[in-house]
């Protein structure tokens, strides 16, 4: 089963009814058992760095989510479910869930550009990904960004995409199975759709 | 990347859609889930709906439908109707709203756009004008019956709520409104040109040739309703949309 990860950080809606929409069935669940079973996870999420990060420990679900990343089960995260997967953030004081080395900070822009980076933005992809296969039937895609804060990775090899916004963030990450996207597939239509085909494909 | 957002513009009245003609004789279109899914088709970049009975019934925004329709949009989602407080916008964002229009209350006292930009972004904190011409075919701030001492200064209302933190302008024109004879170019351009945040104009697009001419004096976002839900001269219901190739001839 598909498994979105509900730990009380925005409505994970669009998320389900888009991957219905593609074809696959979701379940959107808090409960440990579920997850544990999950083959594929989608740690989605807007707000506060470590508001999430402690609700997802009294739920009980940091070990859990990490065990998961270790045992190759393909993880997406989305959003602030893509910054919980590195080791900390400029946004707060916890530590994150460490799944792919980096740290995530605030944006500091020159004049004309404004935060939160809210808006259609293009993604130039680094390295050749599952995660992006197919796109180059689209002559241009794009994806729907709000942020104000955005990943920095220790290590480049890490880095698959890159957005620019007054200079290049970056805005796809991967290591092994684990997965994180910056923008929002769900509030991407067709570009959203083929991203998350492409992960639900993953074997 | 097409800069020029065209944003359809969708009116909720009783958990219903409907159609406007200058504010008024509403008409009944369908469900607005249904309509999301066939915008969804489309591949719409942006949605806007309003709820046009919200303030006046003085009621809240219907939170629940609001999260039904967010859960069903594959794309960002504006929503306006009922907003008086800080706690609505707060609450419309944590439901998967992505921009939050504010009109008569801001109306009243522009602080709450203010407090709202602060914490959220002037990005996602919209604030939508309703113009209507005076006898003198002057440009005014459309009188909201319930707003004591409303103000009529146009320009000067739009310029302070910019300075207030709203991140865009959305400009609807009521003599316009569902008219489908093009917009009101004189006043898109006034404001445009009086502004340095994104200005949309709305009310009035009959043809696609209109959403040109709105860009080609300034307007950053264009958005329509009946454009968008009527075909044909009978005005049959029918949800649609151009294609992006069709935009970007138009548009680019």
């Amino acid at each position: 089963m598909i498994t979105i990860i509900d730990y009380g950080m925005g409505n994970l809606g669009s998320i389900h009814n888009m991957i219905k929409k593609i074809g696959f069935q979701s379940e959107i669940t808090d409960n440990a058992e579920r997850i544990r079973a999950a083959s594929k996870i989608i740690l989605p999420g807007v707000g506060a760095f470590d508001k999430a990060m402690s609700n997802l420990e009294n739920l009980n679900l940091i070990e859990l989510i990490r065990q998961k990343a270790t045992a190759k089960t393909p993880l997406l995260g989305i959003c602030l479910g893509m910054q919980l997967l590195a080791n900390g953030s400029e946004e707060g004081v916890l530590p994150g869930l460490g799944l792919i080395p980096g740290k995530v900070k605030q944006f500091v822009l020159s004049s004309g550009y404004k935060v939160p980076h809210m808006g259609w933005n293009t993604v130039d992809y680094e390295q050749e990904s599952p995660l992006f296969e197919g796109f180059e039937r689209f002559e241009e895609a794009r994806f729907y960004f709000v942020h104000s804060y955005h990943f920095v990775c220790d290590d480049e090899r890490h880095i698959l995409g890159r957005t620019d916004y007054g200079a290049a963030f970056t805005s796809a990450v991967q290591s092994a199975q684990v997965y994180g996207v910056q923008f929002h597939p769900e509030k991407s239509h067709k570009f959203g759709m083929q991203l998350l085909k492409n992960f639900i494909e993953l074997v | 990347m097409l800069s020029t957002r065209v944003i359809p513009v969708l009116l909720l009245r009783n958990k219903g859609l409907v159609k406007t003609t200058r504010f008024d004789k509403s008409k009944y279109i369908g469900d607005p889930i249904n309509a999301v899914k066939l915008f969804n088709d489309k591949e719409v970049d942006e949605l806007v709906f309003l709820d046009i009975d919200a303030g006046k019934q003085n009621r809240k925004p219907d939170f629940d439908l609001i999260k039904n329709i967010a859960s069903e949009c594959f794309m960002p989602l504006g929503y306006g109707g009922g907003i008086t407080e800080y706690e609505d916008i707060a609450k419309l964002f944590a439901i998967g709203v992505e921009k939050v229009i504010i009109n008569s209350a801001a109306l009243q006292d522009l602080q709450l756009v203010s407090q709202a930009s602060k914490v959220f972004g002037d990005q996602s904190i919209v604030v939508s004008v309703d113009v209507q011409k005076n006898l003198w075919g002057k440009h005014q701030i459309y009188s909201h019956a319930k707003i004591k001492h409303q103000r009529s200064d146009l320009i000067g209302y739009i310029q302070e709520a910019q300075n207030a933190g709203a991140g865009e302008i959305i400009i609807n024109a009521v003599d316009q409104d569902g008219i489908m004879q093009g917009y009101d170019l004189v006043l898109i351009q006034e404001v445009a040109a009086a502004t340095r945040v994104p200005v949309v104009a709305c009310g009035g697009a009959g043809t696609l040739a209109d959403l040109q001419k709105a860009v080609a004096v300034g307007a950053s976002g264009v958005a329509a309703g009946s454009l968008f839900i009527y075909h044909g001269p009978h005005k049959a219901v029918l949800i649609n949309y151009p294609t992006q190739q069709q935009l970007k001839e138009l548009l680019q």
